[in-house]
């Protein structure tokens, strides 16, 4: 068996170094990897470049480490819900590409698969088009998109074994699974972590050979960003 | 008189079919999941990753793990599944999903769509609206006829960066359920109580009108 297990957090960022490029999962503030983020937070490296569905609100998420302007540039496809974040990209200082969300979902994955490149329908005949190759199949046009390169991937999933081998909880799932193995070095950190052998292969969400680093988290505050309920009748 | 948003939502509502996979915007499209017509079977899809989705949980119940595109915490239905955000965008791309409602600032009579951004205001970004437009087939855009300003929404160009070409089928405003045909906005069911001449007037492109237009059952 393969072990994959790093002691701590400190341990599973050992390399990280200013200006990177970093994946990072999560959709809004669900299933982020909140002890890297810590971790991050802490070792103040900066000029960060941050892939990532969103950017998290003023004080939680990828908001943390934009408080401490350690990100350069963001690669996102929605970034609301965050004033600093505004202020930074108003004033210039920091830099953002959108990306429609199948097509950053798909250049992850693409990483992951080892394609370079796809052509996808998404964006063509928008600004998002401009300086891509487009080609017409089956009398429709596309766009070419090319795979991320990156340097960490940020994972988070419920449960995971000393193997490397996930399996993801609900919609915390979202990102997570396209970004392992799409970067360098892919940390995830998990709720639970048990011995190899104790899940059930036949329910692994993503295999061990996607993940270099894993540790389960110390704390997960798992904030809700929108809480919505119904009464009961 | 001009439609609520719930009405807007109600006669989009008649649009769902049984056996339909439906993937909603954020906005009036939401509240579509009130009126859907008793005894069809129709699974709603978030493309953060599920289908299947269900009601807000009770107070008390609220699952961080658990939400909808717009950040919110659903439940889920017997039937439903999680997956990752390319496996998502996968069945939206691949034309699984068979209707998408999504709201506009502007559309226009060739059925290009804008809604994602205002030039020289803060860009939220499109979030997975390019994808959406690019492969359905099926796109009925809700919306307020005209803007605050009272000012058409529906024109013959665009004047704001699109989201997508050419791809609208159908619009349902709070004056008119309009399809986007080769030769312009075809006029099929006026909002009660109002006339052809009044959405003529908020209707800056090619309005077609042909024979009595009925009114909606809202």
């Amino acid at each position: 068996m393969i072990n994959r297990t790093v002691a701590s957090v400190k341990e599973a960022l050992t390399g990280l170094e200013d200006g990177m490029t970093l994946m990072v999962g999560g959709f809004g503030l669900s299933g982020i990897p909140e002890n890297s983020i810590a971790q991050l937070v802490k070792l103040g490296v900066t000029d960060l470049t941050c892939i990532s569905n969103n950017a998290g609100v003023d004080d939680f998420g990828l908001g943390l480490l934009l408080q401490g302007k350690q990100i350069k540039k963001m690669i996102s496809s929605y970034v609301g819900e965050n004033d600093e974040f505004e202020r930074q990209m108003l004033s210039g200082e920091l830099d953002v590409e959108l990306v429609p969300q199948g097509t950053l979902a798909e250049r992850c994955r693409a990483a992951q698969a080892g394609i370079p490149a796809f052509y996808t329908p998404a964006g063509y005949g928008t600004e998002v088009a401009e300086g891509k190759e487009e080609r017409d199949f089956n009398g429709k046009p596309h766009i070419l998109e090319q795979a991320f390169k990156a340097d960490f991937a940020f994972i988070k999933a419920w449960k995971g074994d000393t193997a490397g081998n996930l399996i993801f909880k609900g919609t915390a799932r979202n990102f997570n699974p396209v970004m392992c193995g799409a970067a360098t070095i892919t940390v995830a950190e998990v709720e639970e972590l048990v011995p190899a052998g104790e899940l059930d292969p036949n329910q692994i969400h993503i295999s061990g050979i996607f993940v270099k680093r894993i540790f389960q988290g110390e704390k997960y505050e798992k904030r809700i960003e929108q809480r919505t309920t119904r009464v009961r009748s | 008189m001009s439609l609520s948003k719930e009405q807007i939502a109600k006669r989009i509502a008649q649009e769902v079919k049984d056996g339909y996979y439906v993937n909603l915007g954020i906005g009036i499209p939401t509240l579509v999941v009130n009126y859907v017509p008793d005894g069809i079977d129709v699974e709603f899809q978030s493309e953060n990753g599920v289908l299947g989705m269900g009601p807000f949980p009770y107070e008390g119940e609220e699952d961080a793990d658990i939400i909808n595109a717009g950040k919110q915490t659903i439940t889920t239905l017997p039937g439903a599944s999680f997956f990752d955000s390319a496996t998502s965008f996968g069945m939206i791309r691949g034309q699984h999903v068979d209707l998408t409602i999504l709201g506009a600032m502007e559309v226009a009579e060739n059925g290009d769509i804008a809604n994602w951004k205002i030039p020289g205001k803060m860009v939220k970004g499109m979030g997975g609206a390019m994808d959406l437009v690019a492969s359905a087939e099926n796109i009925i855009v809700a919306m307020m006829h005209t803007n605050r300003a009272g000012e058409s929404k529906l024109l013959k160009r665009c004047t704001l960066p699109l989201t997508g070409v050419n791809c609208i089928t159908k619009v349902v405003s709070n004056l008119a359920v309009i399809e986007i045909t080769d030769k312009g906005f075809k006029l099929l069911e006026r909002a009660p109580g109002v006339s052809v001449e009044e959405i003529q007037k908020a209707t800056e492109g090619t309005l077609i009108v042909e024979g009595e237009i009925p009114e909606m059952n809202v």
